[in-house]
């Protein structure tokens, strides 16, 4: 009776760790408790960390018993552009593609955007609309080349889009040097007409950076759900993840599926860069080096499972730990903690292979038992 | 400095960490493991070399022991972070881009993360003495990367463990068939590409700056994966491109003192490996001249 049970509560446990929604909570509690013991190990407080992480979800300030809900405010706008990389990646991997480019379409959609800010006419609406059309449009050129190169070339993705990225980076560089009032690191200030902001966003969460790039995220999950579930497109793009050969022996264009998948998945990076630049700041950047959302945008869709609805719950969670940062910083918690844990957390669904090698073995063994007993 | 030749210090001081790792990559690849973690191990061994450097400054050790103990702990805590890309690829049969991210994001964060620990600062303290030049005005470093392009094309070619390795990257079945242990070559191939990653983080931090920051690597371990494909995965290619590369790296440096280079923008040296690499493989993308196995996990029984 008692082995019955036992047996029940062994595959119920490993029923449970069949759902992918399952693993990624786990796998992200396991993060934070490695960085945990890793901040307590270091000396420090780690009751410190969640404080931090709790005033930036809530606004509350948990020793001073203050509220400030600007906090909520910018945990939101940091969440968009992980959402957005999230997506882009998430899009791409669904086809059976990795997208490390996501950092280099960003960048892409961030530079264009700011060249039209700064360059094109100051007509109302229009000029910002027009900018993160073309930030779109960049994007998306940006994650077509890789899909040609891949569908047409069998150039392997992850080294093109690595050699993308940093191409990208350079170019940012040498078109803003030109752009009006560039110093070595930024531009001229933005005109109001390519401003995001949104007065209602600012009035309720205390003149937070929170701005209409919140709308544009909500719908790029929309449409990604919507693409990837509900349309022919999204179904072939699917069948050509699950098995590229079974597609096109079935008449999916499978190279088609490729471009047009990378394509996609480029346009959302290029959507989070043109909603950063426009956005976040009041005047053009000369970057230095990487944003890196792109490539937290990898983790973030890793963790959210490759789905709509899970990228966009990790995205807040990044966006969270980003905002958490400064807090960290200010309580003696270095601020790296963040990256350690996203790091973990990516590692940690690298080695979720190796559950799967543990349910085959008690699968196996699970098959012995029973030969045995007959 | 104004003569082509003077510049060619400044190019093998450049040059010497992207070989290094490079030729790590190249053999982790010929055993069938892709390691785009190059750049995370690469930020490894630079931090614990600078620190190293700087610690042992304090103690008053002299300058020789001191650069060796640094360049030999950076070379074993790359070692040790590449185990955890081992463990996830060979034993795990994991995702080995994932796994290489993970690292990657994983090192930029402990690094900066050690550095407030031991320092108070988002950077390493600043070392009094790095690596000194030769009569020649050459950094010992270029002498370490010559060694390691020859040892690893005389283990690779010449020894019977070198076309052990190989083989585990062109047909790791047919190599378990005829009795060699894949795994143990594959965790010896990602633990060398860990080590020299490693070392070569040190020997870039030691030679080119004089503390590590979240910018001391900024993209060397992705030229060096770039070098690797567009140097086919031999040794003799590989150095060449990461010549090439390293010439353009300096280039993008030294332009401003050639009056016919001041005119371009800086970063179109930045670029040049990237695009070059990335043109390279359209043209030769006929021809396959990666590793077969390489980036696959190997189940052991499965066809």
């Amino acid at each position: 009776m008692s082995r019955n049970k036992q047996n029940r509560l062994v595959s119920g446990g490993s029923r449970l760790l069949e759902s992918d929604a399952v693993v990624s909570v786990l796998v992200v509690i396991l993060g934070f408790l490695v960085g945990t013991l890793l901040v307590a190990l270091v000396g420090r407080k780690p009751s410190n960390m969640y404080k931090a992480i709790f005033q930036a979800f809530s606004g509350y300030n948990i020793d001073n018993g203050k509220m400030n809900v600007r906090y909520i405010g910018e945990t939101l706008n940091y969440s968009v552009p992980y959402i957005l990389c999230g997506l882009s990646m998430g899009f791409a991997e669904r086809v059976g593609l990795f997208n490390i480019g996501g950092e280099g379409q960003y960048i892409m959609g961030m530079t264009v955007a700011q060249v039209f800010a700064l360059l094109g006419p100051q007509i109302p609406v229009f000029q910002w609309v027009a900018c993160i059309v073309l930030a779109i449009v960049v994007g998306a050129i940006w994650g077509g080349i890789v899909g040609v190169l891949k569908a047409k070339y069998e150039v392997s993705e992850v080294v093109s889009t690595i050699m993308l990225n940093y191409i990208s980076l350079y170019l940012s560089r040498i078109i803003c040097f030109q752009l009006p009032g560039a110093t070595t690191y930024k531009t001229a200030n933005f005109p109001p007409t390519a401003s995001l902001s949104n007065s209602f966003f600012q009035r309720i969460t205390n003149d937070s950076t929170l701005n209409n790039g919140l709308f544009m995220m909500v719908l790029a999950v929309l449409v990604f759900w919507f693409v990837m579930e509900k349309t022919r497109l999204g179904y072939g793009m699917r069948a050509t993840g699950f098995n590229k050969e079974a597609a096109r022996a079935s008449g999916i264009p499978v190279v088609k599926s490729i471009t047009i998948s990378m394509a996609i998945s480029g346009a959302f990076a290029g959507l989070a860069g043109g909603i950063v630049a426009l956005g976040s700041f009041k005047y053009g950047r000369i970057i230095s080096g990487m944003d890196n959302y792109g490539f937290d945008g990898i983790a973030v869709a890793l963790v959210g499972n490759c789905t709509a609805g899970g990228t966009m719950i990790a995205g807040f969670l990044f966006g969270l730990l980003k905002n958490a940062q400064a807090l960290m910083q200010s309580k003696q918690i270095p601020k790296e903690i963040t990256y350690i844990i996203q790091g973990l957390i990516v590692v940690f669904i690298a080695l979720r292979s190796g559950l799967k090698l543990y349910q085959e073995w008690l699968e196996k063994k699970r098959l012995q038992k029973e030969v045995a007993i007959k | 400095m104004s003569t082509f030749f003077g510049v060619v210090p400044s190019i093998l001081m450049i040059v010497a960490p992207i070989l290094i790792t490079a030729i790590g990559g190249m053999i982790c690849e010929k055993s069938g493991v892709v390691n785009i973690a190059l750049e995370g191990l690469m930020s490894i061994g630079a931090c614990t070399a600078a620190a190293t450097q700087t610690l042992l400054e304090a103690s008053k050790m002299t300058s020789g022991l001191s650069l060796f103990t640094a360049l030999l702990l950076g070379s074993l805590l790359g070692g040790l972070f590449s185990l955890i890309h081992a463990v996830a690829s060979i034993n795990l049969n994991a995702d080995q881009t994932i796994s290489g991210t993970g690292i990657n994001l994983l090192a930029t964060g402990v690094t900066i993360f050690a550095s407030q620990i031991l320092f108070n600062a988002d950077r390493t303290k600043e070392f009094k003495m790095g690596m000194q030049t030769d009569a020649l005005g050459i950094y010992p470093t270029a002498y370490i990367a010559i060694v390691v392009v020859i040892l690893s094309w005389f283990i690779l070619y010449k020894l019977p463990f070198g076309m052990h390795l190989r083989a585990c990257g062109e047909h790791p079945s047919a190599a378990e068939s005829v009795g060699i242990n894949v795994r143990k070559i594959r965790y010896i191939a990602v633990l060398t590409s860990g080590v020299l990653a490693g070392l070569a983080g040190g020997c870039c931090v030691l030679t080119q700056t004089i503390q590590y920051t979240s910018n001391t690597i900024n993209g060397r371990g992705f030229i060096a994966l770039a070098a690797v494909s567009f140097g086919r995965w031999t040794p003799l290619g590989v150095t060449g491109a990461a010549l090439l590369f390293g010439t353009a790296q300096a280039f993008a440096i030294v332009a401003n003192n050639f009056p016919a280079l001041r005119v371009l923008p800086t970063e179109l040296f930045n670029i040049l490996p990237y695009v070059v690499t990335l043109v390279a493989l359209v043209l030769f993308s006929g021809k396959n001249y990666a590793p077969r196995a390489s980036g696959k996990p190997y189940v052991k029984g499965a066809s």
